[in-house]
């Protein structure tokens, strides 16, 4: 099996850096089709540089980025995003601002008018998958910071990209709306089949959510460690309080200390 | 609710007190009406003169309304431009900002060699006074879009003009309202700078006719018009902004 996502031995140095050290060294990855991989690692690890090389946001400066297939040399197009922050448009309602995608995507773009209805059924219907069923009218901020980071994910999804790239989107929730949503992003991947790269400071939701978890060291970052995880799916959240998830998490915890200690 | 009626109640009693201090004041001081008339008589003024000053407010409001409406255009299309390129931004903002400092009842006369007296100075003052915080304002509101929201927009493959249209302007919006109510104001200064020193109408040219012919009350009345005029103006821009941005003005601050 080829990996879909491919980042091979990639150097980036941001142009700003005032120091002028790379963001990410030497930095191997590979992700397979419809796999839910984790990045962790301590903060200022550069996952952020790394999602933007993936979607092809930023260029390299050594080594190739390869996804679906092809040598990222722009925006790849088939990319969803979502971040802590859930980045709604104020003057657009819930709905309106997740049908945003589609009218920059094509297809969608040159339907968008036309097929109206269809857009706003299919729409409706990833609301009704995170919780938010008829929820759609209301303003985002008529909204919880959970229900708008529920939204977040329903734009991220409403163009079916076949690569979705989550930057902490639960960071900013409390724990019971987080595992909530962890709930909420597993079934919408086992519904899906979409592909995700989820960044995250959070171990035991590496653990609960992912399917292969790579820990990278500080800044330079580079991948020191990758883990397969093996609980079967579907997944109950009871799994989180079993021994083998918390040896997961202990082993996991022992090396983002590594690269911590290493910087 | 006691404290909400006594907020609403408020301007009028001290908009009366203020007037009724003045009338007062007048009266017991016995001040003459040269240096300073009574409410009463620039009210009578008002009245006995309320043919000519009624002309002459109408050309202003038309004055100052091109005046703006030019700025408007004008303003949204640099401030979207500003906006949207750093290389623009960076390269024009000397010029801008030395062309605002500079007074632009000094600029009148060139307007007045270029265009002759007549309704064209009016206007162009106004456009040239106002246009600026409009300019700034749109600019400011579309140069700090979110990054993230930029990043979503953008991993989708969506242009700097996608960004700017979808995302930019709307988010700009506020700040373009905002900045109308400044600009009214000023293009209402504006049109009557250029209507005191060249044109034949305009409550600007009454003022300055009257003045030298030390028609005192006309002056003051001429005063009362353009006051009433401006809140008139800033009330609808004011109205404007809040009907067609109500998704920003929800924080307790606003309300």
């Amino acid at each position: 099996m080829s990996a879909f996502v491919d980042i091979h031995d990639v150097t980036h140095v941001y142009a700003r850096a005032e120091d002028g050290l790379p963001a990410v060294q030497n930095l191997n990855l590979k992700v397979h089709e419809g796999e839910f991989a984790a990045i962790v690692g301590p903060s200022g690890c550069g996952k952020s540089t790394l999602m933007k090389l993936a979607t092809g946001l930023q260029f390299p400066a050594e080594g190739t980025v390869v996804v679906d297939g092809r040598q990222v040399g722009a925006p790849v197009k088939l990319a969803g995003m979502a971040f802590q922050n859930p980045t709604m448009l104020p003057w657009r309602t819930t709905l309106d601002n997740i049908l945003l995608p589609l009218e920059i995507v094509e297809p969608h773009r040159s339907r968008l008018r036309r097929h109206k209805a269809e857009y706003v059924a299919k729409a409706e219907g990833l609301l009704a998958q995170v919780g938010l069923k008829g929820q759609g009218h209301k303003f985002p901020w008529q909204l919880s910071g959970g229900m708008q980071q529920r939204a977040s994910l329903c734009r991220a999804l409403i163009h079916e990209p076949k690569l979705l790239m989550l930057d902490e989107p639960f960071g900013a929730l409390d724990s019971f709306t987080r595992e909530e949503l962890w709930c909420v992003m597993r079934d919408l991947h086992a519904a899906q089949k979409v592909t995700i790269i989820l960044v995250t400071h959070d171990l035991r939701e590496a653990a609960f959510l992912s399917d292969r978890i790579f820990c990278m060291s500080a800044r330079p970052g580079r991948i020191v460690a990758e883990r397969e995880v093996e609980f079967p799916r579907p997944r109950d959240l009871e799994i989180t309080y079993t021994p083998e998830f918390s040896a997961l998490v202990h082993e996991l915890r022992g090396h983002i200390a590594q690269a911590r200690q290493a910087a | 609710m006691k404290t909400k009626s006594q907020l609403a109640l408020a301007p009028w009693v001290f908009t009366v007190g203020f007037f009724a201090l003045w009338e007062i004041l007048c009266h017991v001081l016995k001040i003459s009406s040269f240096i300073l008339p009574a409410p009463s008589t620039i009210l009578w003024a008002v009245w006995e003169y309320r043919n000519q000053l009624a002309y002459h407010a109408m050309h202003t409001l038309w004055m100052t309304l091109a005046g703006f409406g030019l700025a408007v255009g004008f303003g949204l299309l640099l401030g979207m431009v500003l906006g949207s390129s750093r290389l623009i931004n960076a390269g024009t903002y000397p010029l801008l900002v030395g062309f605002n400092s500079i007074p632009k009842v000094a600029v009148v006369p060139i307007l007045v060699f270029w265009f002759g007296v007549g309704w064209v100075p009016p206007v162009m003052t106004a456009f040239l006074i106002s246009f600026f915080p409009i300019v700034v304002n749109v600019a400011t509101g579309i140069a700090t879009v979110e990054p993230e929201m930029e990043d979503v927009l953008r991993a989708l493959g969506a242009s700097k003009r996608d960004i700017v249209f979808k995302v930019g302007v709307p988010r700009a919006m506020p700040y373009f309202f905002g900045s109308l109510k400044v600009a009214i104001t000023l293009a209402y200064v504006g049109s009557v700078i250029g209507e005191q020193n060249a044109s034949n109408v305009g409550i600007g040219n009454l003022l300055t006719r009257a003045s030298a012919a030390f028609e005192v009350p006309l002056v003051w009345a001429a005063l009362v018009v353009l006051a009433v005029l401006g809140v008139i103006m800033y009330a609808i821009t004011a109205y404007a902004e809040r009907s067609m941005t109500g998704w920003a003005q929800r924080s307790q601050m606003a309300a």
